[in-house]
């Protein structure tokens, strides 16, 4: 029997080997920097993530399919690519201070947040259910030991207890669905299945359907989406909030990017059977997560709701599964991936010794000790909700207009009545902080490479707002490769 | 030869009590057992189809899955190691600081 040696072009996965490398050195690194030196570890990775970026450019312009058909360079994963590098520095930037007053300022933190990285990196490039699988895998395994990473502190050991359930849940419910996916067309490659099932008429077929209830089900999860978002309240709230950040921008972008590939490349001839369910939960998710919001008194709990809200909105894009509604989908993430970070950022500032500051209640008076502080949150406010000149605005109006077009009217009214109820649980953080007498001094735990990342992220929050050309010229090339 | 259909039945049965299992048992490490259940359905249903179509993926694919569910043991062990020693139990009812 002969075997032929795939073709295997490794220059496809230099960005990711450059990482993979820098993580092992952090890993073997640690032991020997003294605690009062490890901050050089994370200006260490960000070197390395700068580096990985910067082999990008081998890349640029190719189409590559290398690996058997498992991995794909093309515009579409550079594109996310550089939106999971940009991540993963900002939240290095973030979190220098905030690990050092929780005592997790370890080597390992950085390490472990590179490979998360990675796994994120491989997923908009993985064009084979078995490569999407164990990216898939390689960021969620990661993300559960970075929420459990305080581990002298209960909640963050329950929160990371939480995440891995349910997170181990997911996996399993989507790898069945994959199960049936390749029973039911013999292959594992997107573009296989995508054939398998334009060839026959499977639209019917029950175990179709089952393998697509079950991959909604596992997205869902990992996505937060209604009714399977019951963990990430908790999660949010548990997880050192450096991580917290990186869980609602990185986790949530990278299973969109997925997402895209595996419902349009893959299953885009059954448009039929899942647009439906999809529409049902993109509601579900947009209204409870913007009504359950408004009650909440803790800020990162407020935000998980808001980003589970997020979610729904981006289901738009993927329902609609026009030109327009991917457009928007990739456009719509990378403002939110900015402003996200950006509200993270300030919860980070409040966290002092003594104060765990993730009340909305901490934050009384911000603006009378900080203004300039307050002024920047409310930019990301206005960015979350939607409102001009900010990123968030261009990707709503993107992401609507693509509903609108592919007839979905009802589905745009009732994403804009959830914007308009957002409107006020931002605002009465807001008002906290402009109306309310200060408690004290308030010091804000500063670092310089902090106030770096915050004026990064209202810079792009509020440049994507006035000047989205860009960004959306990108997001159309990338989303060429599903025509 | 045995058809395809009842290594679907054993698996979905698998499938099942792995997940009936999540949901009413409350101990951290039986849990971990009722999700290696639900894996290793997907593993059964991967070969058998593979079997029946010739085809060599399914099998590579389930090889793949053991490693993961490994390296999932490993994390959730490690975990749970953390939440017995910070609150002396095993039992994720216990877990109730967050919530809302």
């Amino acid at each position: 029997m002969e075997t032929a040696l795939p073709n295997i072009q490794l220059i496809a996965i230099l960005p990711e080997m450059i990482l993979a490398l820098v993580a092992c050195a952090l890993f073997v690194a640690e032991p020997f920097v003294p605690l009062e030196k490890k901050e050089s570890l994370g200006y260490f990775s960000i070197g390395g993530l700068l580096l990985s970026g910067f082999s990008l450019v081998f890349l640029w312009g190719k189409e590559i399919s290398t690996f058997n058909g498992m991995i794909a360079i093309d515009f579409y994963a550079i594109f996310f690519k550089m939106v999971f590098l940009s991540i993963s520095i900002l939240i290095i930037m973030m979190s220098f201070r905030y690990i050092e007053i929780q005592h997790i300022n370890l080597g390992e933190y950085y390490g472990l947040i590179l490979f998360a990285t990675i796994g994120m990196m491989f997923l908009p490039s993985a064009t084979d259910l078995l490569s999407f699988y164990l990216s898939l895998e390689l960021m969620s395994m990661s993300l559960y030991v970075l929420t459990a990473f305080m581990r002298k502190d209960p909640r963050s050991i329950e929160a990371g207890i939480k995440y891995f359930l349910t997170g181990v849940f997911a996996s399993g419910v989507i790898l069945y669905g994959i199960a049936f996916l390749y029973g039911l067309t013999g292959t594992t490659n997107l573009t296989g299945i995508h054939e398998q099932l334009a060839g026959q008429d499977l639209s019917s077929s029950p175990t179709l359907i089952i393998a697509v209830i079950l991959m909604v089900t596992g997205f869902g999860f990992k996505i937060a989406a209604v009714p399977f978002h019951m963990w990430a309240p908790d999660v949010y709230e548990g997880a050192p909030t450096p991580i917290t950040a990186f869980l609602s921008a990185g986790s949530k972008a990278a299973a969109f990017s997925v997402m895209l590939r595996v419902f349009i490349t893959g299953l885009e001839g059954s448009h039929d059977t899942w647009w439906q369910i999809l529409w049902l939960v993109s509601v579900l998710t947009m209204t409870l997560g913007n009504v359950v919001a408004m009650v909440q008194t803790n800020i990162k709990r407020l935000l998980a709701y808001s980003s589970i809200a997020h979610a729904g909105y981006l289901m738009i894009g993927l329902i609609a599964g026009n030109n327009v509604g991917l457009t928007a989908i990739l456009v719509y993430l990378v403002g939110y991936v900015f402003m996200t970070l950006g509200a993270f950022t300030l919860v980070i500032l409040i966290c002092r010794k003594g104060v765990r500051g993730d009340q909305i209640s901490d934050l009384r008076g911000l603006a009378r000790t900080h203004p300039l502080v307050a002024a920047t949150f409310i930019l990301f406010a206005l960015s979350l909700i939607g409102i001009p000149p900010t990123a968030g605005f261009v990707g709503k109006l993107y992401l609507f207009n693509a509903a609108i077009q592919g007839g979905f009217y009802w589905l745009a009214i009732i994403a804009i009545l959830n914007s308009a109820i957002s409107l006020y649980y931002y605002f009465n953080i807001v008002k906290v902080m402009y109306m309310d007498e200060p408690l004290d001094a308030m010091p804000l735990s500063f670092s310089p490479a902090l106030k770096v990342a915050l004026s990064i992220m209202a810079f792009v929050t509020l440049f994507l707002g006035l000047y989205p050309e860009p960004i959306i010229r990108g997001a159309i090339s990338s989303v060429k490769i599903f025509l | 030869m045995i058809p395809v259909s009842y290594y679907v039945v054993v698996s979905t049965m698998m499938f099942v009590i792995g997940l009936l299992g999540i949901l009413i048992r409350r101990n951290f490490l039986i849990i971990l057992f009722a999700i290696e259940l639900m894996l290793n359905a997907a593993n059964i249903n991967l070969v058998a189809f593979s079997h029946y179509s010739n085809a060599i993926d399914g099998q590579i694919v389930s090889l793949f899955v053991i490693a993961i569910a490994a390296a999932e043991a490993a994390i959730g062990l490690a975990i749970i190691i953390v939440l017995f020693r910070s609150q002396r139990t095993t039992n994720v009812d216990e877990l109730n600081l967050l919530k809302w």
